[in-house]
């Protein structure tokens, strides 16, 4: 049935295309898209915009994962620092973080520095917001049980409360992963000098729409992959709830 | 083995001058030799499970103190004491078999012995087909008796038990009460077991310690005479029925004092 839907899709497109209903400048034919990406991929320009990218992600992703989990774990530590920060945090989280991008080309300069200062700070929210609450709402019957069978600090957080508090900051880092992959993108093609955000907006500009879609194509297909890696260890962590 | 000595025992929630204050249990005394089983029964808020969860090491009193074989609690002796609790203590990320290699971790089992000790538990409780099992795939009663081949598996010579059958339906809870005596005559454990059944109680307990409602102070102690393990026909006799008439009567009013005071019921 979904197949059949996107057969749908991209069969109207390519008749369109073909009879001349849609404007090539704004949506070019499927097989001139296939061109470009067979050209880009040869010639090693998408895999370097790519490798730019991931790794603005990667680093960014890293940083706001150390931060989030440990300012988030520090936190539920006590129900009163939770009720003093997470409103706080929330509130912040609120702001448009996109805001903050001038301020960070200013500090960091075109490059990729100030792409993943923006993914850092916008992966960062949901995943210490996560952290708090999945640690919070850690079952006390399971750590008194832990305790009464002799659990030692270090066995009680790595067999009791990671585990428990697993599916929620799970959720919170898969999030972050991807408003930070969104966020280096849009910054991307903002202002930038390199990455897939930036291929796709230079080629938007020099009339090369066929170009640009198969730049889209590489970016959708890592958002992809990320995906079904991310969904890959969500599941294995929560297998026991759907035994 | 000398057993558990409490002595003069009270907790209260929340702080000294506080108009909320809750004394939940108010100078409690009681010795308990090695191989009893005795019944903590009680109105809703008597402190009952406060107490346990003081022999447990796992709460301070406001005053008193529990001794076991002599020595002081000062927190909880996993080599001593196994904790079975009402609510499911199993770790639902784990299948029972690796619920109750995760006890053994804890208290600390080399790893060789803990395959062999997980079997024998599995074997008592009669899950062994279920090791595999995840609890979500358990019933209520399976859950329980997990939950007791856990404690059972730690080997401990005191087992403290917090109204573990009471989410149970009630034909579940005689048969498993069945099995337990079984186990008891077998291992000679000292087991202190809360509970708001009466024939759970007279069925299951050495004595029996009635607790008046809050501020729970121990009113009675009843001594229930026949030998462990129970026949299921004790639970038919007249023996039973008398001893449940008694507890009754001495219940009865403190149940209605606690409705009363609003106290937990």
């Amino acid at each position: 049935m979904q197949i059949a839907c996107i057969a749908v899709v991209f069969g109207g497109w390519q008749i369109g295309s073909t009879t001349g209903a849609l404007d090539p400048l704004i949506l070019p034919p499927l097989s001139a898209i296939a061109v470009q990406l067979g050209a880009v991929l040869r010639a090693g320009s998408a895999w370097a915009a790519a490798g730019v990218t991931l790794a603005e992600l990667a680093l960014a992703f890293a940083l706001a994962a150390a931060a989030g989990l440990l300012a988030g774990f520090a936190i539920s530590r006590s129900a009163f620092v939770v009720r003093v920060f997470d409103p706080l945090i929330a509130g912040l989280y609120a702001v448009p973080t996109i805001l903050l991008f001038p301020l960070y080309l200013l500090f960091f300069g075109i490059g990729p520095p100030s792409k993943i200062a923006l993914g850092t700070t916008m992966a960062f929210f949901p995943i210490v917001l996560s952290t708090i609450a999945g640690f919070s709402q850690v079952k006390r019957v399971h750590i008194a049980a832990a305790q009464s069978m002799g659990a030692s600090a270090p066995q009680l957080f790595w067999h009791v409360l990671v585990p428990d508090a697993f599916p929620v900051v799970i959720a919170g880092l898969r999030m972050g992963l991807v408003l930070g992959f969104l966020a280096i993108l849009g910054g991307e093609t903002i202002t930038s000098n390199a990455g897939l955000g930036h291929e796709i907006v230079t080629m938007a500009e020099s009339l090369e729409p066929a170009k640009m879609f198969a730049y889209i194509v590489v970016a959708v297909a890592l958002a992809s992959v990320l995906n079904a890696l991310t969904s890959y260890v969500e599941m294995r962590g929560r297998r026991h709830e759907s035994a | 083995m000398q057993g558990i000595s409490i002595r003069g025992v009270s907790q209260a929630f929340g702080a000294a001058g506080d108009a909320r204050r809750v004394v939940a249990l108010e100078d409690a005394t009681l010795d308990i030799p090695a191989g009893e089983l005795v019944c903590l029964i009680g109105p809703s808020g008597c402190g009952k499970s406060s107490l346990l969860d003081i022999i447990a090491g796992l709460a301070k009193p406001v005053a008193g103190s529990v001794t076991i074989d002599g020595e002081p609690v000062r927190g909880p002796l996993p080599k001593r004491v196994g904790f079975v609790f009402q609510e499911n203590a199993l770790f639902p990320w784990l299948s029972v078999y690796d619920n109750i290699v995760a006890g053994l971790t804890f208290q600390g089992v080399p790893k060789d012995e803990r395959r062999g000790r997980a079997d024998e538990a599995l074997a008592a409780v009669g899950l062994e087909a279920f090791r595999n099992h995840y609890p979500r795939q358990l019933s209520g009663g399976m859950k329980q008796r997990a939950q007791l081949a856990r404690a059972l598996s730690l080997q401990t010579e005191i087992l403290l038990m917090d109204e573990p059958f009471a989410a149970l339906d009630e034909q579940t809870r005689l048969v498993l009460g069945e099995d337990l005596s079984v186990q008891l005559a077998k291992t000679r454990k000292t087991i202190v077991f809360v509970t708001h059944s009466l024939v759970e109680a007279v069925f299951l307990a050495d004595r029996i310690a009635v607790f008046t409602a809050r501020p729970g102070r121990i009113k009675t102690i009843l001594t229930v005479d026949e030998p462990h393990p129970r026949a299921p026909g004790f639970m038919t006799s007249a023996k039973l029925t008398g001893l449940r008439n008694a507890l009754y009567e001495l219940l009865h009013d403190e149940v209605r004092r606690a409705m009363e005071t609003g106290a937990g019921v």
